[in-house]
């Protein structure tokens, strides 16, 4: 049976080329970054040339770019660290209603040591209220955590213009964006876009699990979460996962290699699975339409089909999705994201995310489409009543 | 400090003529479930009692643990073995033992000694008031009370002399394998596998059955009912584990059946297949984890409409257990936290919002009767395409 993987915003397998360096790394140029003698300084190679290549594409310092075990890592340092450095400046956080638990999770933790979070609604498209934004910024606000793309639907939100209100209202404030779901998918210039800290990991993009990194601007100060040896301008200490960082390094350069095409070529997966969602009876698309949406994210609800039936059903036939987002399957709360864009609970239970990388095909949308015509009037007419 | 074990069984001990049977099946047991740990353990059984003897790269928790898990064990009392000795160096022994192991007692006690060797030169009252006196003056807070002590020092003085005071508890029950075999329904909640545990532990061989229902149930839910099987492997030793795909045969009742009887008729077809395997098992029995009242399907009258396909005796230990009691047992035998998982399992699916809590036979049997065109072909079907996975 062929295989069908529309679960790349949960992970994507690992490019050949990043394998080979994490492979390479582990069995040949195995040293500790930290060693004084030659295997030591050939490990630190790998290091540097990983963040250098991130700094070409962000065009940033490499500096500026701190390896850490993946996305929650960067997106709990960038929040917890940046709020306690800040703590004299003020304690009113900014975020959104739909934010990964990576982010929401440790703005609860700050919330209950006293500071004040303020969650900006978003609409039913999940477009951030920037009024509802303009309104909370006062000089109070210390930190601005908000998500690039969002992981559930797709929706984007306007970092460019919320860094220019930023900087018009809270200049001294922290703007920390979640890019998660958004690095390989979208150019994205930091110091253009006023963004001080800047959360990535690996693995979305066909580089190892356990790999990512936090960038931080140069003119900003953030806490360190890990003590110990001083590693990473004594800002993360730990021995670095060099195999990791030399798979992610790479994955990151293939990721921006042909970029526009790959892209394009997304985009115009995700086109055609909407289209082709968008004939079938009783299915509901959230997220934003065209260009505005992520061009890698299609959720559907599939009114009266449940969405782990259905993902078992699709399994069945080879076909891997994810039901909500993959990291909150094992909650009995509804989804996040789905509860902030206001999607009634028939829809909630029913909502199936397909996530596309540069490896799918259009061939595979085609299967899929064709399948789901089988299955969902079948799995319609098994139901509690 | 310990080196040994002495096993207390109590039940087995009633058994006349067949004792040795029992006995020699928990010997047999007992080794069964220390060669699969560290260390090397010489299992004795002399004179109505069973030891374990320690040696190698042993773990006392570990060891304890595993000794916990098989049925037919009332209480485990660690033991020290000394060389024979003169009294004045067995006192010294006493005090030495009672300081690493009752550190800051303050308890009442008394020593019972037994002299197995009659050769020793004293008797055993005398080694009772010798030893007694030696813990007295080790420790002056602790006091003697030969009625109702709460420590008991017992010493046996056999070709080495044995220290014992304390009883670690076992299950209990009777030795695994002295009873017969049965098959039980197995399901991902909390029920079922305490009542095979329960019936296994009255010392019968527990095979089992789950039901499942791709796509409406996943492979977690799958591995939830293996691991739970797992779980209760721990004392009964490996589980012949049948999984059945039930989706058609479900699938095909909701086609034809009035959907509030869904449920009877689904668990009437359980229960004739879990017949088929506890046939091709030999086994004299299916177990279930039902209690009366606690969901429609396990009222009397459901009871009774799931009983009648049933030609074994079905075994359904819970039936009186409120859930709470059933909890505790859950909590305590280690399945608890793992039948909480919250999949969805294939009686749960399609369930009907009100379904019949009064059913008849008769008007099961006629709902049934629409099932004759394709139902004995996809009961074969599932039974043919059942997988087994033997949970240890």
């Amino acid at each position: 049976m062929q295989e069908i993987y529309f679960d790349n915003s949960s992970t994507t397998i690992v490019s050949p080329a990043a394998a080979e360096a994490v492979y390479k790394v582990m069995r040949e140029d195995y040293g500790n970054p930290s060693s004084m003698h030659a295997k030591g300084v050939q490990a630190e190679k790998y290091v540097k040339e990983a963040a250098d290549a991130i700094a070409r594409i962000l065009k940033v310092s490499p500096k500026e770019i701190y390896f850490t075990s993946g996305g929650t890592e960067a997106n709990n340092w960038a929040i917890i660290g940046g709020a306690r450095a800040m703590k004299r400046a003020g304690n009113k956080i900014i975020t959104t209603q739909m934010e990964h638990p990576a982010v929401s999770e440790p703005l609860r933790v700050l919330e209950s040591e006293g500071f004040e979070v303020i969650r900006i609604p978003v609409n039913e498209k999940g477009l951030v209220d920037m009024g509802a934004l303009e309104e909370a910024l006062d000089d109070r606000v210390i930190l601005i955590s908000m998500m690039y793309v969002n992981n559930e639907i797709g929706a984007v939100t306007p970092v460019e213009e919320i860094g220019r209100l930023k900087m018009r209202m809270v200049p001294k404030a922290l703007y920390h964006v979640d890019a998660i779901q958004a690095f390989g998918k979208y150019r994205i210039y930091p110091r253009n876009l006023s963004i001080d800290l800047l959360s990535v990991s690996g693995h979305k993009l066909h580089g190892p699990k356990g790999t990512g990194f936090l960038y931080k601007s140069d003119k900003v100060r953030i806490l360190p979460l890990l003590y110990g040896g001083g590693q990473m301008l004594a800002l993360r200490s730990g021995t670095e996962n060099v195999p990791g960082i030399a798979g992610l390094g790479v994955a990151s350069r293939e990721a921006y290699t042909d970029f526009d095409a790959k892209v394009a070529h997304m985009r115009n997966l995700r086109d055609r699975m909407t289209a082709g969602l968008a004939g079938m009876e009783g299915v509901v698309i959230h997220g934003m339409e065209g260009e505005a949406g992520a061009p890698h994210i299609v959720n559907a609800a599939f009114v009266g089909v449940g969405s782990e039936v259905l993902l078992h059903a699709l399994e069945e036939r080879g076909i891997y999705v994810s039901a909500g987002s993959a990291c909150s399957t094992h909650k009995k709360s509804g989804s996040p994201t789905l509860t902030a864009i206001g999607a009634p609970k028939e829809e909630m239970e029913s909502s199936v995310r397909f996530s596309f990388s540069e490896l799918n095909t259009e061939d595979e949308v085609d299967e899929a489409l064709r399948v789901l015509a089988e299955l969902v009037p079948m799995l319609r007419r098994y139901r509690r009543k | 400090m310990y080196n040994s074990f002495l096993i207390k069984y109590g039940e087995i001990g009633l058994k006349g003529d067949n004792r040795h049977i029992f006995e020699d099946a928990l010997a047999k047991r007992i080794r069964t479930v220390l060669s699969r740990i560290d260390g090397e353990f010489d299992v004795k059984k002399t004179r109505g009692r069973i030891y374990v003897f320690c040696g190698g790269d042993w773990n006392y928790d570990e060891t304890v643990e595993r000794l916990s898990h098989v049925f037919g064990i009332v209480g485990i009392c660690p033991v020290v073995i000394y060389e024979s000795c003169g009294i004045e160096e067995l006192k010294k022994h006493m005090t030495d033992y009672l300081k690493e192991e009752h550190p800051g007692c303050t308890s009442s006690f008394k020593v019972k000694a037994r002299r197995v060797d009659k050769e020793y030169p004293l008797t055993s009252m005398e080694v009772d008031a010798e030893l007694g006196e030696a813990i007295l003056l080790a420790n002056s807070d602790m006091r003697v009370d030969v009625h109702n002590p709460e420590i008991v020092f017992d010493v046996e003085i056999r070709e080495e002399i044995y220290i014992y005071s304390k009883v670690i508890p076992g299950p209990g029950g009777m030795p695994v394998g002295t009873a017969g075999r049965a098959m039980l329904l197995l399901s991902g909640g909390i029920d079922s596998p305490v009542a095979g545990w329960m019936i296994a532990k009255r010392g019968v061989t527990v095979d089992a059955v789950y039901f499942h229902a791709p796509p409406y149930t996943s492979d977690r839910a799958r591995q939830k009912v293996i691991d739970l099987a797992g779980i209760v492997a721990r004392y009964t030793g490996p589980i012949r584990l049948h999984i059945v795909n039930f989706t058609d045969i479900q699938l095909y009742i909701y086609d034809q059946c009035p959907h509030e009887e869904l449920t009877v008729i689904m668990r009437r077809y359980m229960m004739r297949i879990a017949e088929h395997f506890a046939n091709e098992e030999g086994d004299m029995g299916l177990i279930t984890g039902e209690s009366i009242g606690q969901v429609a399907s396990q009222t009397m009258h459901s009871l009774v409409c799931t009983n009648a396909v049933c030609s074994y005796p079905v075994y359904r230990p819970l039936i009186g257990f409120d859930k709470n009691d059933i909890v505790d047992i859950a909590r305590k035998i280690g399945t608890y936290d793992t039948s909480i998982l919250p999949y969805e399992d294939c009686c749960t699916i399609f369930v009907a919002k009100h379904p019949v809590t009064r059913p008849q036979v008769s008007k099961i049997e006629k709902s049934e009767q629409k099932l004759r065109e394709r139902i004995n072909e996809l009961v074969d079907t599932a039974i043919a395409t059942a997988e087994l996975v033997v949970a240890k």
